[in-house]
C-alpha cells in the first residue's frame, strides 16, 4: 500500500491495527477504546447506513480538560455529523474534529474502518 | 457655537430625569447649558418599583440611567445638593455651596409624604416611605422589630405594607376612612380588598383615627386611637398621602394653589415666565397629577416651551392598574360614577374567587365612562381601550365583566383599535407609532420596545403591547420562528401532541414522519427533548436500545457527570427520611469505592467521584440494601423536602414527612420538561421552604394548602397559593392534573415558574383548567398520570438485570483498565479532583 509506505518514511510504526469489534459499538452513539500504541483514548462513533459509518476522534475535551467526548450526543448540524461535548456542549465535526464554536480548536482524528467484524484504526 | 443660556432643573426624580432625556432627544443642549440639582444623594431612580428594593434590587439596578449618562451628554448633575432659595430678581438659585445663575428654571421637586399632626409623631421608629434613604431607615428599624404599622390605606400605604411584610414584620394597616383605597374603590370593592389583604395575614383597621403615639409596653410604641383603643408596634410608617414640594416656590412668591402646588398654565409656565414646573409639584387646572405618565407628558411640554414650541398640556387620564400585596386593583376614568349625570352602573361580585368588577356607562349604554376592578385586572386593558378611544360598547355591556365561561364578550382584539389608540401612556406611544416601527423593520417585541420606548415606563401595558405587536407582525406575514431546532419545525408542545396522538414510540419514526429532512440524525437539543416526551407518554426504560442514543450522558449512565468525567450517585431518600441501617450502608459504599460525600439541599446524600466502570457495582450494593435510583440525573421529579411535622414537632399540625414520602413515591420517575422539586411543611412556619418549590404543600388544621410554580435558583420566585385545605385524595388529584398539564404544555427546559409566567391567562387560567376543569381534560390528565405511576420501575434495577445494558459501563471497550486520566487529591479528609 503506497499510502502506508509514504507515511512510514516520516513517522515510525504507522499501520492499520485492530482496535475492537463491531459488537462493541453502539449505533448512533459513542464508545471509547484504548489505543495502546499511542497510549491514547479514542472515541468511536458508529452511524450505520451513513457514509462513512465510522469515525474515530480524540476522547479528550480541550474545553473541560477531561476525557468525555465519547459520552456526548451524536447529531448533525447543517447536514454535517457532529458530536456535542457532554460538559460545555461545544460541537465538533466528526469528519475532521473541527469545533464549530471555536475554529481554533480541532480534535485529533484517526482513519478508521471495518475489517470484517473488526474495527481497525490507522495509527 | 453661540453662547448657551443656562437652564437649571431643581429635582432629579423620575419626571426631572425624563425632562433631561427629552431635552437631549430634542437636541436642545446645543442652546442650553443644563445643570440639575438633586436633593437626594442617589441619581434618578424608579420610584414606581421602589418596594423591589426589599426584594433584591439595589439603588444601582433601580437607577434610570447609567452613572455617566449626564456627563456623556454634557449635563451637570449635582446630586445631594439641596437648593435652599430661588432669587427671582437676580435669577439665581442658592445652595450650601454657592449661587448659580439661570436664564430658565424648571421646578421638578415632586412631593413629600404627608405626616398627620399626631402627638408623638417625632418618636424614634416613626418613619415615612418615599425615598431610598427612607427605605434604608425602615430596614434598619425593622432589624430589631417584630411588628409594624402603616398609617394610611391608600395606594402608597399598601405598598409600604407590602414592604414591611417583605421584611418579615407582622403588619397592620390603619386607615382613617371607612375602607381601603377610598380614592379608587367603592364600598364593595373596599370590603373585598380588605378580605383579601387580611387573608395574607395582615391586620386591617379602618375608620381609625390616631390621636397620639406614646412609649409602648410590649413593643417600642403604642398608638392611641380616638375611641380609646390602643395598638402596640415597633415601628410606624406614615403613608397618608403626599403633598407638593412647593416650599421654594412659596418663598420666592410664585402663585401657589389653595391646597398647595405651583400653578402652571398649559405650557407648564408658572406665574413667572422664566420659571416652569412639571410633575407632582405642578398644579394644572386645580389638579395635581400624582402619577408618572402625566409627569412625563408635562416634561415633554416643558421641553417644547423651552425650545420655542407650542405644545400644550391638556390634563391626563388618571386611569391606573396596580398589583398591591399581590391583589389586582384597577380604576378607569370616572370609577365612582359621580361625574356624569345619568351614569348607569353594572356590578359583578364573586365572593368565592374574590373578584369585583364595576362598569360605569353613559345613560344610553353606548360609552364607557369608568370602571373599577378588584381582585383581577384581566379585563383592564380592554376596558381602558373602550374608555380612552370612546369605542361603542357591545349591546350587552355587562358581558365585559362577566366570567368568561358564561359567554362573555372576548377581549378587544388589537385589530379593533384605531391607530390613535394610546398603548403606552408613560411614553405616549400610540398603536400608529408601533405600526410605523414595524413598517420600519422592527421584527419582534424587543426591537419595537427599543424603537418606541413603549412599555419601558411603568410596564402596565406589556400585555397589550405584545398583542398589538404579535397581531401586526402576523398581519404583515412575519412568522415568529418557534422551531425546536433545525430538525423539527415544531415547539416541544407541538411534538408532544404529535407523539401522543399518533402513538409514535421512537425518535427515528418521529424524524421520518415529522422531521425537516426525514433522515436527519437529530442533535443535542431535539434528541433529549424527544426522549423526555417519549418517557412522559410511555415511560419505557431509558436504557432500551432505541432510546440510548437520545440521552444526555447523565441519563445514559444514570448518574451526574462531574467536571473531571467522573460521576456522582444519588440514591432516593424519600422525604429525607432514612434508617440508621441505610445510612451506614451509604458510608460503607462511599468508603469502599472512595467517594466524596456531601449532603444535598434536597435532603439526600450525594456520592461524588464514582468511576464509570464502578457504577454498576455501587448500585448493586445500594439496591441490595433497599435503595432505588434518585433520578438526580434526569429532568424529572427530584426530591420532596420535608420538615419533621406533627410526629415530633410541637407546632406541627399534620404528618408532613408521611405526606412527603407518599408524594415522592407517587411521582418518582416522572419525566418532565425540566426538573421538579417539592416541599412539604407541617405547619405555617414553613421549615421545609415549600414556597420556593415547583410544588409546595403546607399543612393546615384542616388539611393541606397547595402552592405552585415556585423556584429557587437564579431567579427566585415564590410559589403561589393554588388551593386550600385539601384532603389527601384531593391533593393527589390536583397535583396529578397540574403536573401532567405542565408536562404537556411547557417548552423544553422550562421550569414551572417560567412556564407559569408565560402562560396566557396566568394563575386564573391555570386554576380554571386544573380546579374547575374548564378544558374538560381533568380525567384524561389523571388517567395519564396513573399509567405513568403504574409503569414505574427503578432504572438501575432494570439495568443491573441486563448484561447488554451493563456493557456500556466500561471506560474502554477493548481494555479492562480504568481511565488513567482521573487523578484525585485529598482535602478536608476526603478525595476531590486534582
Amino acid at each position: 500500500m503506497s499510502a502506508t509506505a509514504a507515511a512510514s518514511n516520516t513517522m515510525p510504526a504507522v499501520r492499520w491495527q485492530p482496535l475492537c469489534r463491531r459488537a462493541d459499538l453502539v449505533a448512533f452513539s459513542g464508545v471509547v477504546a484504548w489505543l495502546e500504541t499511542s497510549a491514547a483514548q479514542v472515541a468511536l462513533f458508529y452511524l450505520p447506513g451513513h457514509t462513512p459509518e465510522l469515525y474515530a476522534l480524540d476522547h479528550f475535551d480541550p474545553f473541560s480538560n477531561a476525557y468525555v467526548i465519547g459520552r456526548g450526543i451524536v447529531g448533525d448540524l447543517d447536514g454535517a455529523p457532529v458530536i456535542a461535548s457532554p460538559l460545555y456542549k461545544q460541537h465538533f465535526r466528526l469528519s475532521d474534529g473541527l469545533c464549530l464554536e471555536d475554529e481554533n480548536v480541532r480534535l485529533r482524528t484517526w482513519p478508521v474502518r471495518f475489517d470484517g467484524d473488526r474495527v481497525v484504526i490507522e495509527a | 457655537m453661540a453662547t448657551r443660556e443656562n437652564l437649571i432643573i431643581i429635582g432629579n426624580g423620575m419626571v426631572g430625569h425624563h425632562l433631561v432625556e427629552q431635552l437631549i432627544e430634542a437636541g436642545a443642549l446645543a442652546r442650553l447649558e443644563v445643570t440639575v440639582f438633586g436633593e437626594e444623594r442617589h441619581r434618578a431612580y424608579d420610584r414606581v418599583h421602589l418596594s423591589e428594593y426589599f426584594t433584591g434590587r439595589n439603588a444601582e439596578s433601580l437607577a434610570l440611567c447609567d452613572a455617566d449618562y449626564y456627563a456623556q451628554h454634557g449635563v451637570t448633575l449635582r446630586s445631594g445638593e439641596k437648593v435652599t432659595e430661588i432669587d427671582r430678581a437676580a435669577k439665581t438659585v442658592v445652595t450650601a455651596s454657592g449661587r448659580y445663575a439661570f436664564d430658565h428654571l424648571v421646578l421638578a421637586t415632586g412631593s413629600y409624604p404627608f405626616v398627620p399632626p399626631i402627638e408623638g409623631r417625632e418618636r424614634p421608629g416613626c418613619l415615612v416611605y418615599r425615598t431610598l434613604d427612607d427605605l434604608d431607615a425602615i430596614r434598619d428599624a425593622a432589624q430589631s422589630a417584630t411588628n409594624g404599622v402603616v398609617v394610611g390605606g391608600g395606594l402608597l400605604g399598601l405598598e409600604a405594607a407590602n414592604a414591611l411584610r417583605g421584611l418579615n414584620l407582622d403588619t397592620a394597616v390603619v386607615e382613617f376612612a371607612p375602607r381601603l383605597m377610598p380614592m379608587q374603590v367603592d364600598r364593595e370593592g373596599g370590603e373585598l380588598l380588605k378580605e383579601k389583604i387580611e387573608s395574607l395575614g395582615l391586620q386591617v383597621l379602618t375608620e381609625r383615627a390616631t390621636q397620639r403615639i406614646e412609649q409602648g409596653e410590649q413593643s417600642r410604641l403604642r398608638m392611641v386611637f380616638q375611641d380609646g383603643k390602643v395598638l402596640e408596634t415597633d415601628l410606624i410608617v406614615f403613608s397618608a398621602g403626599i403633598r407638593p414640594q412647593d416650599a421654594l416656590a412659596r418663598e420666592c412668591g410664585l402663585e401657589i394653589g389653595e391646597r398647595g402646588g405651583v400653578v402652571i398654565d398649559d405650557h407648564c409656565r408658572t406665574s413667572d415666565p422664566a420659571i416652569l414646573a412639571v410633575g407632582e409639584v405642578a398644579l394644572w387646572n386645580q389638579s395635581i397629577f400624582g402619577l408618572v405618565a402625566p409627569g412625563y407628558q408635562m416634561a415633554k411640554v416643558a421641553v417644547s416651551t423651552l425650545t420655542g414650541g407650542d405644545a400644550r398640556f391638556g390634563g391626563a387620564d388618571m386611569s391606573t392598574k396596580l398589583k398591591l400585596l399581590g391583589v389586582d386593583v384597577g380604576a378607569i376614568g370616572d370609577a365612582h360614577g359621580e361625574r356624569t349625570p345619568g351614569a348607569r352602573m353594572f356590578r359583578y361580585l364573586d365572593p368565592l374567587t374574590q373578584v369585583y368588577r364595576k362598569l360605569v356607562v353613559s345613560s344610553d349604554g353606548k360609552k364607557l365612562l369608568g370602571a373599577m376592578l378588584v381582585g383581577d385586572n384581566g379585563v383592564y386593558d380592554t376596558l381602558l381601550q373602550y374608555y380612552a378611544n370612546a369605542l361603542e360598547l357591545p349591546a350587552e355591556p355587562a358581558s365585559l365583566i362577566l366570567p368568561r365561561q358564561s359567554g362573555a364578550a372576548p377581549a378587544l382584539g388589537a385589530d379593533a383599535l384605531p391607530a390613535s389608540a394610546m398603548i403606552c401612556s408613560c411614553h405616549n406611544v400610540t398603536k400608529g407609532v408601533i405600526c410605523e416601527a414595524i413598517d420600519a423593520g422592527a421584527r419582534d417585541l424587543a426591537s419595537v420596545k427599543g424603537a418606541t420606548r413603549a412599555s419601558t415606563g411603568c410596564g402596565g401595558c406589556a400585555t397589550l403591547l405584545k398583542s398589538v405587536v404579535d397581531h401586526e407582525l402576523a398581519a404583515q406575514g412575519v412568522e415568529v420562528d418557534r422551531s425546536l431546532c433545525e430538525h423539527f419545525a415544531h415547539t416541544r408542545q407541538g411534538l408532544y401532541d404529535i407523539v401522543r396522538v399518533e402513538g409514535i414510540k421512537t425518535f427515528g419514526e418521529l424524524m421520518e414522519k415529522h422531521g425537516n429532512t426525514g433522515h436527519g440524525l437529530g442533535c443535542d437539543i431535539c434528541k433529549p427533548t424527544v426522549s423526555s416526551i417519549l418517557a412522559s407518554c410511555f415511560n419505557e426504560p431509558i436504557m432500551d436500545a432505541a432510546h440510548v442514543p437520545l440521552q444526555d450522558t447523565n441519563d445514559t449512565f444514570m448518574a451526574n457527570m462531574q467536571k473531571n468525567g467522573t460521576y456522582s450517585v444519588v440514591p432516593r431518600i424519600a422525604g429525607g427520611e432514612i434508617t440508621p441501617e441505610k445510612l451506614v450502608v451509604l458510608g460503607q459504599v462511599a468508603q469502599k469505592f472512595e467517594l466524596y460525600t456531601k449532603v444535598t439541599g434536597g435532603q439526600r446524600i450525594d456520592l461524588f467521584g464514582a468511576r464509570l466502570e464502578d457504577l454498576p457495582a455501587i448500585w448493586g450494593e445500594l439496591i441490595a440494601a433497599g435503595f432505588e435510583t434518585g433520578h438526580a440525573y434526569g429532568k424529572s421529579l427530584r426530591t420532596v423536602k420535608s420538615c419533621v411535622g406533627s410526629t415530633w414537632c410541637r407546632f406541627g399540625v399534620q404528618d408532613s414527612v408521611g405526606m412527603a414520602i407518599k408524594l415522592e413515591h407517587r411521582y418518582k420517575g416522572l419525566r418532565a420538561p425540566h426538573k421538579i422539586k417539592f416541599g412539604v411543611s407541617g405547619c405555617t412556619r414553613e421549615c421545609a421552604e415549600a414556597q420556593s418549590k415547583d410544588i409546595g404543600i403546607i399543612a393546615t388544621e384542616n388539611g393541606w394548602n397547595l402552592y405552585v410554580c415556585g423556584n429557587g435558583g437564579m431567579r427566585p420566585r415564590h410559589a403561589e397559593l393554588f388551593a386550600t385545605d385539601l384532603d389527601d385524595e384531593a391533593l393527589y388529584r390536583t397535583i396529578d392534573r397540574f403536573l401532567m398539564f405542565y408536562v404537556r404544555t411547557a417548552d423544553r427546559l422550562q421550569r414551572t415558574a417560567t412556564w407559569r409566567e408565560n402562560l396566557e391567562g396566568g394563575l386564573d387560567y391555570l386554576k380554571a383548567v386544573i380546579l374547575e376543569d374548564s378544558l374538560g381534560l381533568g380525567d384524561e390528565l389523571e388517567r395519564q398520570m396513573q399509567t405513568l405511576i403504574e409503569r414505574y420501575e427503578c432504572e438501575w434495577a432494570n439495568a443491573l438485570s441486563d448484561p447488554e445494558k451493563l456493557k456500556r459501563f466500561r471506560s474502554f471497550v477493548n481494555d479492562e483498565r480504568p481511565d488513567p486520566s482521573i487523578i484525585m487529591t485529598t482535602e478536608r479528609g476526603q478525595l476531590r479532583p486534582a
